[in-house]
């Protein structure tokens, strides 16, 4: 099984500790693990704010490094449902498609393919989780709150199997942090109310870290605590996956 | 009150989070009614269900649109409602003051129609010396206040009771400082029972117009509607094309869906099924396509036509909840407006698909499956194409795409960047920097993750 | 070309391939071991009040018991009174109490339905202060789907589910009863 590795462009350039991690965390469980060394972004900063016509260059770079794995795997659940819903290659529409189809977000890979039983991390910590929204209501990696259907979790699933890990969830579970791409800066006073309004409710719950899936949805947070000059520091859950 | 654009909706949003108290008090008091509806739609074991059949009659009606309304009308001439057709919103106006003009009126109470909203009724009627009176008790109150509603389902949801025991002290001689709103309410039904009892003729809005019967429903909780409606010499009910269902037992689904995504109720207090006028009555319909036929023809968009008007999408929505509903600028405001008005007015309305974070939790409250965020990723890729973006931003993401576009570029680019960051802070934590308004920057690493791939890989 | 032949063609030429129209069933839906319990917990949880009467005669003692202590009673239940139909709003506007049979109820959602025939006047259930439904108890319909199978909606010229008294939360979302419809609403069962 060929695995490539989908470091998206923010997480390469400022948290390459959260690409670290997830390339060692699929070493450990026993990954035939390649980064291919051309791969930039999935495009999903200008589509996102209207300009899906100019991913083009985005598109066609992607299919050129991901064409040849059996599986692609990403910590981030937002970049790979931009690819999951929107890459095409107008020239290789089938290498597009099989793209598409086998793209995996971390922990859906961890869970649906590795089928992880065991994890040998350790995180003594109190983590409170962010469901970052992509990934829940667009990939399904877990309930909605919204939606009367059974009830379940990837990534605590996950997280239980951490040795320690006190996991907490915030009063509404699966409210939006606010980051939403471009947004962030377009409509900045909402975006930051409302990262504060979750750090808020993280900080009810007493919590040493908050954890999250992506990381675009953690930088914001992290701006604000930092800002806010709090203890609470926001890590990435493959580097909880990956901490021994 | 019309709703003259002042302000796009980041720059009003952020007046209305200057006063971060109230802003919570607003986020708080919407997300309550989400919970009520949590809890209504999870004693429903078949909720999903219910959705999808309501999704699939609204699309099946949608695709046989023409032959259910000129369905709806004959039956409706049938049980002897008069019916007409308005074109867009002046028409409906016009034809409004036509019959209110045939027949002398002066008493006119209306109950909430988003529709009569969205169409500037009222402000039209006020230009030709005719004074409506709003009967919800919400729209009372912004009538009174001379606003518009925030909220399309409770309308005066930004405002306090002590806003709202001063409007009343003011204009119905209240006592000053009692803010109870039993107190508060018990004055508007005595101020507005003198309005209904004297009324000659009730505007009311339509739920649901179904084809098979000619007839169509209005749900309350006030019972304003039927107040009005049975009071009246003249019944004027204004209504959306889209507003048609085929059948009456389509509404064992849809009354089971409106009023639990709306409030949590498990239905509404009143569901008045209207099939003809009664004896001495007129009984009128406006059919109104106000746009909806175009939306009908954009196969991206057309299944905003689906909307039951719940405001469902309105209470989910983190951004709505904290920006209030005159944020957006348009008689219908929150999510389902942010993919809805682009359509009446593209260039006015521009920001609007902009203002949400496409979290999703919208297209899954919403009862009849309308893919909202979907539509609103797509409504901005329109709003670019038609060039309805500030020239900044179109530069920007050019540059962006081109580096993306070039691995080499990229990890140049990445690599001064970065370099950027880590020495010179202040340049990038300035005041032009949107970002660092209230967030600090993330540190700047020495190394990306490309760069320790190529020393490790081989480890 | 007049407005309605500009809307209907715009709709012809725009909307989308023919789709089907879902076949909705019983089948799926929730059913209740108790029906009556439901409809009381639904109800009164809306703000209704529920009684279960051994006997139909105790609301005709009740009736005339408020009719001699000079309250303006409307009693549709036994005897309707044609004048009800040509009375205005100012005469109803009057009436204390109104007492109505309902063709069913609904145990999902704590409804019943009246006809236009029971009311004796289209305005009556929602003008009175107080309004009384008599119900007979072998009504109760599970859910909506199973109310319209039994409902001709086309019978009469108006029709109404009532869920409760009249209500509003218009005021910070605090719950008033007595809006402009009924203060309060009072079910017999029997």
């Amino acid at each position: 099984m060929k695995v490539g590795l989908f470091i998206p462009c923010y997480i390469d350039q400022f948290y390459p500790q959260v690409g670290i991690a997830t390339y060692q965390l699929l070493k450990k469980l026993g990954c035939d693990v390649d980064y291919p060394e051309n791969q930039t972004c999935c495009g999903q900063p200008m589509a996102n704010s209207g300009f899906s016509a100019l991913t083009g260059g985005c598109d066609k770079n992607f299919v050129a490094n991901f064409d040849a794995y059996d599986y692609i795997v990403a910590p981030s659940g937002s970049c790979v449902l931009h690819i999951k819903e929107h890459l095409k290659d107008d020239k290789n529409p089938t290498k597009a498609q099989k793209i598409r189809n086998t793209i995996y977000e971390l922990t859906e890979f961890l869970v649906d393919i590795l089928k992880v039983e065991h994890l040998t991390s350790n995180f003594p910590h109190k983590v409170g989780f962010h469901t970052s929204c992509h990934g829940q209501r667009g990939l399904h990696l877990s309930s909605m709150t919204e939606r009367v259907l059974p009830q379940f979790s990837k990534p605590e699933q996950l997280l239980q199997k951490v040795k320690g890990l006190q996991l907490c969830y915030p009063e509404r579970k699966d409210e939006c942090c606010g980051f939403g791409g471009t947004f962030c800066v377009f409509e900045e006073a909402v975006s930051v109310k409302m990262g504060k309004d979750r750090i808020e409710e993280h900080q009810k719950n007493e919590v040493d870290y908050i954890t999250a899936g992506d990381v675009s949805c953690l930088m914001h947070l992290e701006g604000i605590l930092k800002r806010q000059g709090s203890k609470v520091k926001a890590i990435h859950l493959a580097e909880i996956l990956n901490h021994e | 009150m019309s709703n003259l654009k002042t302000l796009d909706h980041a720059a009003a949003a952020e007046i209305f989070i200057k006063d971060e108290a109230r802003t919570d008090w607003h986020d708080d008091t919407l997300w309550f009614v989400r919970q009520k509806r949590d809890k209504a739609v999870n004693g429903i074991a078949e909720w999903e269900q219910l959705r999808e059949w309501a999704s699939q009659i609204k699309n099946h009606t949608l695709s046989n649109l023409d032959n259910y309304l000129t369905a709806f009308e004959k039956q409706a001439e049938a049980n002897g409602i008069k019916i007409h057709w308005a074109a867009d919103a002046l028409e409906h106006n016009q034809l409004m003051h036509k019959i209110l003009k045939a027949h002398n009126i002066s008493r006119i109470v209306k109950s909430k129609s988003m529709l009569t909203e969205e169409c500037h009724l009222n402000d039209y009627l006020k230009k030709q010396g005719i004074e409506v009176v709003d009967t919800d008790l919400g729209e009372r109150i912004v009538q009174l206040r001379d606003e518009a509603p925030s909220h399309i389902v409770l309308p005066a949801i930004h405002l306090k009771k002590q806003d709202v025991s001063e409007t009343f002290h003011e204009h119905l001689h209240t006592e000053e400082g009692n803010n109870d709103p039993q107190y508060l309410t018990e004055a508007a039904r005595q101020h507005l029972r003198d309005h209904f009892i004297q009324s000659e003729l009730a505007i009311t809005g339509v739920n649901f117009a179904i084809a098979e019967t000619g007839g169509f429903v209005v749900c309350t909780n006030e019972g304003n509607a039927d107040m009005g409606a049975h009071t009246a010499k003249i019944h004027v009910a204004c209504m959306g094309i889209e507003k048609i269902i085929p059948k009456a037992e389509h509404l064992g689904v849809f009354l089971r869906l409106l009023a639990r995504s709306a409030t949590g109720q498990p239905i509404t207090t009143y569901s008045s099924h209207f099939q003809k006028p009664r004896p001495g009555q007129e009984m009128h319909i406006i059919i109104v396509d106000n746009g909806r036929t175009k939306q009908l023809g954009r196969a991206d968009f057309r299944n905003s036509l689906k909307c039951i008007r719940c405001a469902a999408c309105f209470n989910t929505c983190p951004v709505y909840r904290r920006s209030g509903g005159h944020s957006y600028h348009t008689a219908v405001a929150g999510p389902i407006g942010s993919i809805l008005n682009p359509n009446l007015d593209m260039k006015a309305n521009a920001d609007l698909p902009f203002a949400s974070t496409l979290c999703g939790s919208c297209s899954n409250v919403c009862p009849v499956k309308i893919d909202i965020h979907e539509q609103l990723w797509k409504w901005r890729q329109v709003i670019v194409e038609e060039g309805y973006v500030k020239p900044e931003k179109k530069i920007a993401m050019k540059g962006m795409a081109w580096i993306f576009s070039n691995p080499k570029i990229y990890r140049w680019a990445g690599k001064s960047g970065r370099w950027f960051l880590r020495t010179m802070p202040f340049l990038g934590n300035n005041k032009l920097n949107v970002w660092y308004k209230q967030r600090e920057m993330p540190e700047a690493p020495k190394q990306s993750f490309h760069d320790w791939y190529q020393q490790n890989k081989n480890k | 070309m007049s407005s309605r032949e500009k809307i209907l063609a715009t709709c012809t030429a725009n909307k989308p391939a023919l789709v089907d129209l879902p076949q909705l069933s019983d089948e799926h839906l929730t059913h209740y071991d108790d029906k009556i319990a439901q409809f009381k917990f639904v109800l009164e949880s809306i703000g209704g009040k529920v009684v279960a009467l051994e006997n139909i005669e105790q609301v005709k003692e009740e009736i005339a018991t408020h009719k001699q202590s000079g309250e303006l009673v409307v009693d549709t239940v036994f005897s309707i009174d044609d004048a009800l139909k040509t009375q205005t709003s100012f005469d109803l506007e009057r009436v204390d109490r109104a007492y109505l049979q309902a063709t069913l109820g609904v145990a999902e959602n704590g409804s019943v339905w009246l006809y236009e025939a029971q009311m004796g006047n289209r305005l009556l259930p929602f003008i009175c202060q107080h309004l009384f439904i008599v119900l007979a108890k072998a009504t109760l319909v599970d859910n909506m789907y199973q109310a319209y199978q039994k409902l001709n909606i086309t019978e009469t010229g108006f029709g109404v589910f009532i869920a409760g008294p009249s209500k509003t939360a218009d005021i910070e979302q605090s719950l008033v009863i007595g809006a402009h419809g009924a203060r309060s609403l009072t079910v017999y069962l029997v």
